[in-house]
């Protein structure tokens, strides 16, 4: 299974949650920051990410970078 | 050990917030065209037309030429720019009032004609700009702030299909209908973005995509909610599929 | 060119605004106009133009706006109920300052009326007609060859102004025919479109947004502000109006354009023949309107009589140039008629108690 690493502009965040719906094994989570618009960003909590890029497609706000970790 | 960047912000859009609400899927959308516009190497030629809705201000987001049309007539506008440059890629971005109410003459004469221009139809069933009032697209018994008691068939019609209905027409060359509420579909909404654009670009007839979208915050629910809405209700009522394709 | 040829109006019409360089037209029936979208649909593939016969007024409308945008000579015709079709999308035109020329050959109103000929939208084409704060530069020829000449010039005033302007005769003008002339205009040193029209992303560096909409108050004052300083200059440049026989000891000062002009100049020979002293101002534009020569009509002068083929329009404008120093009569005929000379001598002779 590939490796990945997910970054989340905390700004561009709107907390819809649609990323942390959308991720296959759940290494996503709403965080308990506060965001200078009043979003709680969502963020990748956990190890376990397969660089499958489903939440960066489905992120409305296009705050979602993916990158893939080549051992 | 190497990261390699496999998911970013296409390069023809801005990097600000936009000002729609949590969870609506314009963004995606939005995306969609932005890539698209990238990988066909179009930046410097491609033309939008922006609706009158909540996606007016599309232009603050996807950096190209644009043009904001009078409400429901960007179908005419784009019309005679792509009539005046044929060179340019032409396209429309409008909602299901601006396209399916007040904008009708306009998209179906369009179609017919097999104008060389692109149309991305945003359907989420509802007004959302003006806060959440009933749409041609509204299901029957939906609820908006103007069908308190449910969309009724005798009172207000049935929603519009526009993809099938313009289907019926001889001069489009490409229709389909997609959505964007999950990443399955969101890839197949992005090919279906991408063959509308070349349909145009190929001299191949009017194109149009119907999107069907989300409304969460006057459908009045969680933008996962509304996401499971679109499939559980609106896809049998709106199926997706291609309904042409250029030969 | 330099030959005189007998034409119809429309036709004439249309003919300028090729020779002017218009090679895009869209436009949707109605009469007493046809004649132009039929003439355009014939002449422009051989001069290598578009023609479009759109489904309504309003898309028409909204394909000058496309067409405008993207920096090419572009017009329409249409006749009084189209134009108020055509009202909303004229503001939104005049907002984005986009450059366009618009012919009504006027009918009698209000509703659909009749298809004879009328001066009813003066009004509407100097006042507004859409919404918010305005103008359209409106010429009205007298003549088919002041006509040719005027839509010649109407498409370098749009480009240099980046304004709407709206050609403004009636179906009388758009039926008859009469031998004209067309003559190549003056070149006029002309703002390049590239600055601001889509599809020069390239040639400008950077991208451009023909758009009216701004949700801040003070760039929308602002905006607002600038298009009002656009419109003194015009005020300033283009007025224009013809004096006829208004001598040093005229009595009545008659106002008419269009049609109308043509039977108050055949009013004026009958009234000097009975040696009545009248003459008359012609505005050649509708706005700017010339209230210039009402200021300084001569001592010798007792009344004003305008006359139009409507129930009371262009005198409005009349009044406010004589600013109540003179009494300003009216005499109109309306649902398609016009004016006779008889009608037009009897008035004034009732005004000057003769």
């Amino acid at each position: 299974m590939p490796k990945g690493r997910v970054v989340i502009d905390e700004e561009l965040c709107k907390s819809c949650g649609l990323c942390v719906a959308a991720c296959p094994t759940k290494v996503l989570s709403i965080s308990d920051k506060v965001n200078s618009k009043g979003y709680r960003p969502a963020t990748q909590a956990k190890e376990g990410c397969i660089a499958c890029k489903m939440c960066a497609t489905t992120c409305p706000d296009v705050a979602i970078t993916v990158y893939r970790i080549d051992e | 050990m190497k990261e390699v960047l496999i998911a970013e912000r296409p390069k023809s859009m801005y990097k600000v917030s936009t000002h729609y609400c949590p969870g609506c899927t314009h963004g995606i959308a939005h995306r969609l065209i932005a890539e698209v516009v990238d990988e066909l190497g179009i930046q410097d030629r491609a033309v939008g037309v922006a609706p009158v809705g909540c996606s007016v201000l599309i232009y603050n987001y996807i950096d190209l030429d644009w043009y904001e049309a009078a409400h429901g007539r960007a179908p005419a506008v784009a019309t005679a720019c792509k009539r005046a440059r044929p060179d340019l890629t032409v396209f429309t971005y409008q909602g299901d009032g601006d396209l399916a109410s007040i904008g009708m003459a306009e998209i179906v004469h369009a179609a017919n004609r097999g104008e060389r221009i692109s149309v991305i139809f945003i359907n989420n069933a509802i007004y959302g700009m003006t806060g959440g009032q009933m749409a041609p697209t509204t299901l029957l018994s939906q609820r908006t702030s103007t069908t308190p008691y449910g969309r009724d068939p005798k009172a207000s019609g049935y929603p519009i299909r526009v993809a099938e209905m313009l289907s019926t027409l001889a001069a489009p060359g490409y229709i389909a209908r997609v959505s964007v509420v999950k990443p399955k579909y969101i890839i197949k909404a992005k090919e279906a973005i991408k063959k509308a654009f070349l349909t145009q670009i190929e001299d191949k007839g009017f194109s149009l995509v119907e999107i069907l979208s989300t409304c969460p915050t006057n459908w009045g629910v969680s933008p996962v909610a509304a996401t499971n809405w679109v499939e559980e209700q609106m896809i049998p009522v709106f199926p997706l599929k291609e309904f042409k394709v250029p030969e | 060119m330099g030959e005189r040829v007998l034409m119809k109006g429309n036709e004439a019409l249309a003919e300028a605004a090729i020779q002017a360089g218009c090679r895009y037209f869209f436009g949707y029936p109605i009469t007493p106009q046809n004649e132009i979208p039929e003439y355009m649909s014939r002449r422009l593939p051989e001069v290598g133009g578009v023609y479009l016969q759109s489904e309504s007024e309003v898309a028409t409308i909204n394909m000058l706006f496309g067409a405008a945008g993207a920096g090419v000579r572009v017009m329409t015709s249409s006749s009084s109920p189209g134009i108020s079709l055509m009202s909303e999308g004229i503001s939104y035109i005049a907002g984005a300052e986009l450059p366009c020329v618009i012919m009504n050959v006027m009918r009698a109103g209000p509703g659909l009326g009749g298809i004879l000929p009328g001066q009813a939208d003066y009004l509407q084409a100097t006042r507004g007609g859409g919404h918010g704060d305005y103008r359209l530069l409106v010429l009205t020829p007298g003549t088919l060859q002041e006509a040719i000449d005027l839509v010649m010039k109407a498409f370098d005033l749009a480009d240099l102004y980046r304004n709407p302007v709206m050609v403004l005769v009636d179906g009388f003008m758009g039926q008859m025919m009469e031998a004209v002339e067309f003559k190549a205009p003056e070149k006029l040193e002309l703002p390049d479109k590239k600055e601001w029209a889509v599809g020069y992303r390239k040639e400008r560096g950077g991208r451009t947004i023909v758009k009216t909409l701004s949700l801040e108050p003070d760039p929308l004052e602002e905006h607002n502000r600038r298009l009002q300083e656009k419109y003194r200059r015009i005020e300033k440049n283009e007025v224009r109006h013809e004096s006829y026989m208004m001598d040093d000891d005229v009595e009545l000062v008659m106002v008419a354009y269009g049609t109308t002009s043509r039977i108050v100049r055949s009013s004026l020979k009958a009234l000097r023949a009975e040696g009545i002293k009248a003459g008359m101002i012609r505005p050649i534009t509708a706005w700017p309107f010339p209230y210039e020569p009402f200021k300084k009509l001569p001592p010798s002068a007792k009344s004003v009589l305008a006359v139009e083929m409507s129930c009371g329009q262009m005198v409005e404008d009349v009044k406010l140039g004589v600013a109540e120093r003179f009494p300003v009569h009216f005499y109109g005929r309306c649902g398609g008629n016009a004016p006779s000379v008889e009608e037009v001598v009897q008035a004034a002779k009732e005004i000057l108690g003769r």
